[in-house]
């Protein structure tokens, strides 16, 4: 009984802790949204922004050029990370080139995105600007692709690991070559979770900033190809409030953003669970 | 609820002869899909290597141990002093994993082990949201919560080194959470069952079986916060007042590599802009160290 008393002070410490994290996102949320909800209007999301140097104005060119660079990181990274899992979970044994596959995407994904922009800039803007156009939709989309790449190829394999082994042999044994198994078995099996790994990438791209900084050029115009620059809404954050203390749109956009991030957290949410449930019951 | 057929295509293609090369093509280009991670490590560190190395032999030591940072009007080599800029990530990196690793470590335990299921159903995904959080967002609300406040309560700019860790802190909660909470789980049922059957309490259990056991993942978890906190960029750019001295308390303003970097590439030219990729390669160095450590923590896992 003494010891039970005793251990009633720690356990509530534990539940303190769960709860304030629970309260800190909430106070974070409950901020942004209580602020910028009211600012997000029709005329806010499609209206053209204010002219230089004067607050307001609408924020469409920003969701455009984020949609641009998210776009281009994930038409690069998707490819590269479904089949980057594939050959790492269905094609290669525990070989030291598996390690090395790991370990250097876990190096990409522990890189902090400032050097990543340092890269981005230097490649993409300097040395290809007659392809990329220097800073543009392009620069900025590829050099997301770096820190996309690493999440869905992580959660692509992870799906993949899930996936029962009796199903692949059964298609095997009736004659199936290995990609054919892949294709028609292991593939639609594993797709909520290749899914997830997809989505959560396209967090990173919607939410990156530092990277975009350096490569995306930032010019509030409305991009007219993707070899112009432009300026994402995360970026659009920065740059009101630094340029000018423009709060409003900047809580608005942050408001549009923290909705597209929690949209996303929790479509995976119920794609993962849903998913788990299927293969527990399988 | 899957279905295997043998489709029309797999009974055509069972003695074809282009089935052989179809198959070879496709593992090649899977291993190409594969090995665009070692790709694109390899792309990032010649491009800052190259572009920094030169710049960091040239300089010397004293770019690392000089306190004078004037790029600007930069005629001699001892305006290059990024050292203060060294403290500054050091001091805000190390506050706010001090602050971060009690309270994501205690979340750890309660998620693994305390939670009921439907508190475990809303806080999972809440942990996973905080991951999500744009880290301008972060810089915007500590910019106009924090600062605010800190100025209000203790004086001075607001922009400071103690707003740099309450913003970082939070922003390395989920990585310490989420990582830590797998190390737990991961600890084989039989030590817990094994110590509760002796009548241990519930926090016993957790204080001398479980987190023991966990220990090595749980420092890997905040290491990996470390490297969260050290490289972020947005948040602290915002927050900590972007000033190259060392802070003389902890409500003066500081700057850190990365913020500095962000701050400058802007209008760097010529030397400048490879001083900032010199600045990129130490980040980088410390970075790589850190990873290494997490490595080390992780892999002394116990086995079981």
């Amino acid at each position: 009984m003494e010891a039970k008393r005793r251990e009633l002070v720690p356990l509530a410490l534990l539940w303190g802790a769960g709860i304030a994290t629970l309260v800190i996102l909430i106070v974070i949320l409950v901020y942004i949204l209580a602020n910028g909800l009211p600012v997000i209007s029709w005329q806010f999301l499609t209206g053209e922004p204010a002219l230089w140097g004067q607050t307001g104005g609408g924020i469409y060119s920003t969701i455009v050029a984020t949609l641009a660079v998210t776009g281009i990181s994930l038409l690069v990274a998707a490819p590269l990370s479904v089949g980057g899992a594939i050959y790492l979970n269905e094609y290669t044994k525990e070989t030291p080139l598996r390690k090395v596959i790991r370990q250097a995407a876990e190096i990409l994904a522990g890189i902090p995105s400032i050097i990543v922009g340092l890269f981005g800039f230097l490649f993409f803007v300097i040395y290809l600007a007659p392809i990329t156009g220097g800073w543009s939709m392009i620069s900025g989309g590829l050099t997301l692709a770096f820190m996309v790449l690493p999440i869905s190829l992580r959660t692509s394999e992870e799906a993949l690991k899930t996936v029962p082994t009796e199903l692949r042999e059964g298609s095997l044994g009736i004659g199936a070559t290995r990609w054919q198994s892949i294709t028609t078995v292991v593939l639609p099996t594993a797709l909520p979770g290749i899914i997830t790994g997809l989505i959560l990438g396209v967090g990173r791209a919607v939410g990156e900033t530092a990277a975009i900084l350096l490569t995306a050029g930032g010019s509030l115009n409305l991009i007219q190809s993707l070899r112009d620059p432009g300026r994402p809404m995360t970026l659009n954050i920065y740059d009101v409030l630094t340029e000018y203390r423009d709060t409003t749109t900047a809580y608005g956009t942050a408001a549009v953003l923290i909705i597209a991030i929690l949209a996303i957290t929790l479509i995976t949410d119920v794609l993962m669970n849903n998913y788990t449930k299927k293969l527990k019951g399988l | 609820m899957i279905c295997i057929k043998p489709s029309r295509e797999v009974r055509s293609l069972r003695r074809s002869a282009t089935r052989d090369i179809r198959e070879r093509t496709v593992a090649l280009l899977l291993l190409l899909c594969g090995i665009s991670s070692v790709c694109a490590i390899f792309l990032i560190i010649t491009f800052i290597f190259a572009e920094g190395l030169p710049f960091l032999i040239q300089a010397g030591p004293s770019f690392l141990i000089s306190s004078v940072w004037r790029p600007t009007d930069s005629f001699s080599a001892g305006l290059w002093g990024i050292f203060p800029i060294i403290v500054g990530s050091l001091i805000v990196t190390l506050g706010a994993v001090a602050i971060g690793t009690p309270l994501g470590v205690a979340c750890a335990v309660f998620l693994a082990e305390i939670a009921p299921a439907p508190v475990r159903r809303v806080l999972v995904p809440s942990v996973n949201a905080l991951a999500g959080v744009p880290s301008v967002v972060y810089g915007f609300f500590g910019l106009l919560v924090i600062v605010p406040w800190i100025r209000g309560q203790f004086g001075g700019f607001g922009t400071s080194v103690f707003a740099a860790w309450l913003i970082l802190f939070i922003m390395i909660l989920p990585t310490i959470i989420s990582i830590s909470t797998d190390s737990i789980r991961a600890v084989p049922r039989e030590y817990k069952e094994g110590s509760l059957a002796m009548g241990a309490t519930r926090w016993q259990t957790i204080r001398s079986v479980l987190v023991p056991a966990a220990s090595s993942g749980i420092i890997a978890s905040v290491i990996l916060g470390m490297g969260r906190a050290i490289g972020e960029t947005m948040a602290v750019l915002m927050v900590a007042g972007n000033s190259v001295t060392i802070p003389d308390s902890i409500f003066a303003p500081t700057s850190t590599l990365t913020a500095q970097i962000a701050l400058e590439m802007g209008y760097a030219t010529g030397a400048h802009r490879e001083a900032l990729f010199a600045m990129g390669i130490v980040l980088f160095a410390f970075i790589m160290i850190l990873t290494g450590f997490a490595n080390l923590a992780s892999r002394r896992r116990i086995t079981y």
